[in-house]
């Protein structure tokens, strides 16, 4: 069954929307009073954010739209150190899209939710013109457990940790799109159980940053520019699947640039490091995290290659195709 | 698209004109009219399109490229004693 | 046997007179970086980026079509994606699109005959662009387009050669001692193809691939030439270059396309420098042949310099100042494979 435009009047069809679907799944006390605003009760300072979902196709291997829209906004919460808690999701839908798709989408928005121990306690629907797609906003509120974690807070002689292999999201989307057959799936997944066992366990983690659009590159050069600092990375110890880099070779592509939707750096003082790549590693969406490099003084992003010579590493400039999260 | 960003992969079907190609485990359909090959080869693949069967392996023909230099270095070592 | 570490320490260490090498692909430019080749080299080796970049060298006249032909009613202009950002006198592809144009980005030119039949109401029209190694898959095209019967989708051609190029080079520039040949158009159009061009102008031509070790062998193997006094056309990539080249691929080209002046962006007019379909297959162009005129460059720019190896990108007064890839003055910084994009995001 479709959506037309009489569904998001807000009328007797928007509220069949939202009991049927969204309250089936996202069910909790605070969302079910559907009040026009939620009452939360949270303590110390919080981190709050936002992020929209716009990506195409809506179903992909490895995860979906939904599950994108759940775990972007919890993975930008912990990253500051934060325990997240609740969830708020907007849809905005276009008409001629199925009733049954957005149903899937909830349902994976749930487990997401489920799994990051978060609750989704506001929302809202709209429907416009169109042919059938659906976007997604959701925004976030995390308590801070661990206050002082920032871009701006490395120092010379910390170690960088990368949580997994690169581009592994990008490439999933890329592959169905261009029609090469492979079985790289999206790493679209939860950071929050890595963090809070790092600071559950008093690693002195200095900033984090889960690795999206931009790619590794562009999270490294912020790290360096705001911390005042420069780092090195070596080529051989980022750690990339053979299918990916097969894929990048087949389109030109470069890792380093890559979106991913589960991943992150830590940045951590290096007598720590050993300790939180074992922690990290520990973590079912860690096990292949590697320590990648370390920050020096000086400026910019250096990479030691293959053979031994260097290459600065910049900021993505533009490039990137569209609708990739 | 890139002047030259062109990839090896290997055959591992063929039907007409068409071949799927095998590149570190991503498959991909390619055109290979270009060429005469035949499943097992390792080929090139630019923009869909097979331009080239490789007739060695990568890995080995860096081995003999650096083999090759020291001949030369030796060759022009015996000419210059002349 | 010479070990990547002995060949990387004598090149670190040469210390003889200065040796100026010209690379003229774009993906040579961009593997010499990710592979970090120049820090690996002694400063007395200079690599130095040519005209190897196709969307760099197309003119701005090419653009304008393609953005015109975009504009039209029930027309839509199929291209690669680094065609997208480069300007024509007013716009490019991408703004084109912007202000209502019908551009889409294709992987590979042979999506766009099942785009043509799926959608016979379209007229398309790809813009074909490219050096040797490309032009056979237009070729390829021009062959289904005629045994499918298809009378949708034209070509607007920009289709360059890499030897009358390098003439041009080696007639008009000085003080470059050794080319560093691409790897790929060397695979099509064969070794040989550089003999005439060695005999006249006595300089190494030297074939290589990718890897980074095919460049630091690549380099060595002129290196050790210059040293003894010699000029060879080398072969460093056997894997895939033969003497001969891909003779099938050349037939087909020859086929459908023949030899024409071209106009190159910053450089000017190069006689025999680009292929155009034949007259017989005209119908299938969209308005390729007959467009050469002289264009101007933008105040300050300094492509042709880059492009004929004159500077290094870094050398021009606009470069990181004045034109970044987000706002570019010049072809060179806003293409993929271009110098000035290349140096931008790896120095």
């Amino acid at each position: 069954m479709k959506i037309d435009m009489s569904y998001g009047s807000g009328g007797k069809q928007t509220g069949n929307l939202i009991n049927d679907i969204f309250l089936k799944h996202f069910d909790n006390k605070t969302l079910n009073k559907l009040e026009d605003a939620a009452v939360l009760n949270v303590s110390g300072n919080i981190a709050y954010t936002t992020d929209s979902f716009v990506v195409t196709p809506l179903f992909f291997r490895g995860g979906d739209i939904g599950k994108l829209a759940i775990c972007g906004t919890v993975n930008d919460l912990s990253m500051m150190g934060a325990v997240p808690k609740y969830l708020t999701a907007g849809f905005i839908i276009e008409e001629g899209a199925e009733i049954e798709t957005i149903d899937t989408i909830a349902q994976s928005m749930a487990q997401a939710a489920m799994e990051a121990g978060v609750k989704i306690v506001a929302g809202d629907t709209k429907v416009i013109e169109g042919k059938g797609g659906i976007y997604i906003n959701t925004s976030g509120i995390g308590e801070i457990i661990k206050p002082g974690i920032s871009i701006s807070n490395c120092h010379e002689g910390d170690v960088i940790i990368l949580s997994g292999y690169l581009g592994e999201h990008h490439a999933a989307i890329l592959s169905s799109r261009m029609g090469i057959e492979n079985s790289i799936a999206s790493d679209c997944a939860p950071l929050s159980s890595i963090v809070k066992s790092l600071i559950d366990e008093n690693i002195n983690v200095r900033c984090m940053r889960d690795v999206t659009r931009g790619g590794l590159a562009t999270v490294l050069n912020e790290a360096a520019e705001h911390s005042g600092c420069a780092i090195e990375i070596c080529e051989e110890d980022i750690p990339v699947s053979k299918e990916v880099q097969g894929f990048c070779d087949i389109l030109g592509l470069d890792p380093l640039y890559m979106a991913n939707e589960g991943k992150m750096i830590a940045v951590v003082p290096v007598q720590e490091a050993d300790k939180a790549l074992g922690i990290i590693r520990d973590n079912k969406y860690g096990k292949n995290a590697a320590v990648i490099g370390r920050m020096m003084g000086g400026k910019g992003v250096i990479l030691k290659t293959r053979l031994q010579g260097t290459r600065s590493i910049d900021v993505l400039y533009g490039e990137g195709l569209p609708r990739i999260c | 698209m890139n002047m030259c960003v062109a990839v090896p992969g290997k055959i591992i079907e063929i039907n007409g004109d068409f071949a799927k190609v095998n590149i570190m485990n991503n498959i991909t359909q390619v055109n290979i009219k270009l060429v005469s090959t035949k499943v097992g080869d390792y080929v090139l693949v630019h923009a869909g399109v097979v331009i080239e069967v490789m007739k060695k392996d990568m890995a080995e023909e860096i081995i003999l490229m650096f083999s090759e230099l020291q001949e030369d270095a030796d060759e022009d070592a015996r000419a210059s004693k002349r | 046997m010479k070990t990547l570490e002995q060949v990387k320490d004598e090149l670190k260490n040469y210390d003889g007179k200065p040796i100026k090498i010209m690379e003229v692909c774009g993906t040579h430019t961009g593997s010499i970086f990710k592979n970090g080749i120049r820090s690996l080299l002694s400063p007395k080796i200079q690599l130095i980026s040519g005209p190897g970049c196709p969307v760099c060298v197309t003119s701005s006249s090419y653009i304008d079509r393609l953005v015109e032909l975009s504009r039209l009613e029930k027309h839509c202009v199929l291209t690669f994606g680094d065609m997208m950002k480069v300007k024509g006198s007013e716009y490019s592809l991408t703004e084109a699109k912007a202000i209502g144009g019908n551009v889409q980005i294709l992987y590979s030119p042979l999506l766009a005959i099942q785009k043509a039949m799926d959608d016979q109401d379209t007229q398309y029209i790809f813009a074909a662009v490219g050096f040797e190694t490309t032009t056979p898959i237009y070729a390829l095209m021009m062959d289904e387009i005629l045994n499918k019967n298809i009378n949708n989708l034209k070509l607007l051609t920009s289709l360059k050669t890499i030897v009358p190029a390098l003439t041009f080079i080696c007639e008009n520039e000085e003080g470059i001692d050794a080319f560093l040949s691409p790897g790929h158009v060397s695979a099509v159009i064969g070794s040989n193809a550089y003999q005439t061009l060695r005999e006249q102008y006595k300089k190494p031509f030297v074939i290589a691939g990718f890897e980074g070790e095919h460049i630091l062998a690549a380099v060595y193997e002129i290196v050790s030439q210059i040293k003894s006094g010699d000029c060879q056309v080398k072969n460093m990539y056997p894997s895939v270059v033969t003497e001969d080249g891909n003779y099938k691929a050349q037939k087909l080209v020859d086929q459908y396309f023949e030899s024409t002046d071209d106009y190159w962006r910053g450089i000017g007019v190069i006689e025999g420098s680009a292929l155009s379909l034949r007259e017989q297959y005209r119908d299938y162009d969209a308005g390729s042949v007959g467009r050469i005129q002289e264009e101007k460059q933008p105040i300050g720019c300094r492509c042709t310099d880059v492009i004929l190896g004159r500077i290094q990108p870094i050398e021009c007064p606009l470069f990181k100042k004045v034109c970044s890839p987000l706002s570019a003055v010049g072809s060179c910084m806003v293409s993929s494979e271009g110098a000035c994009g290349i140096w931008y995001k790896n120095i």
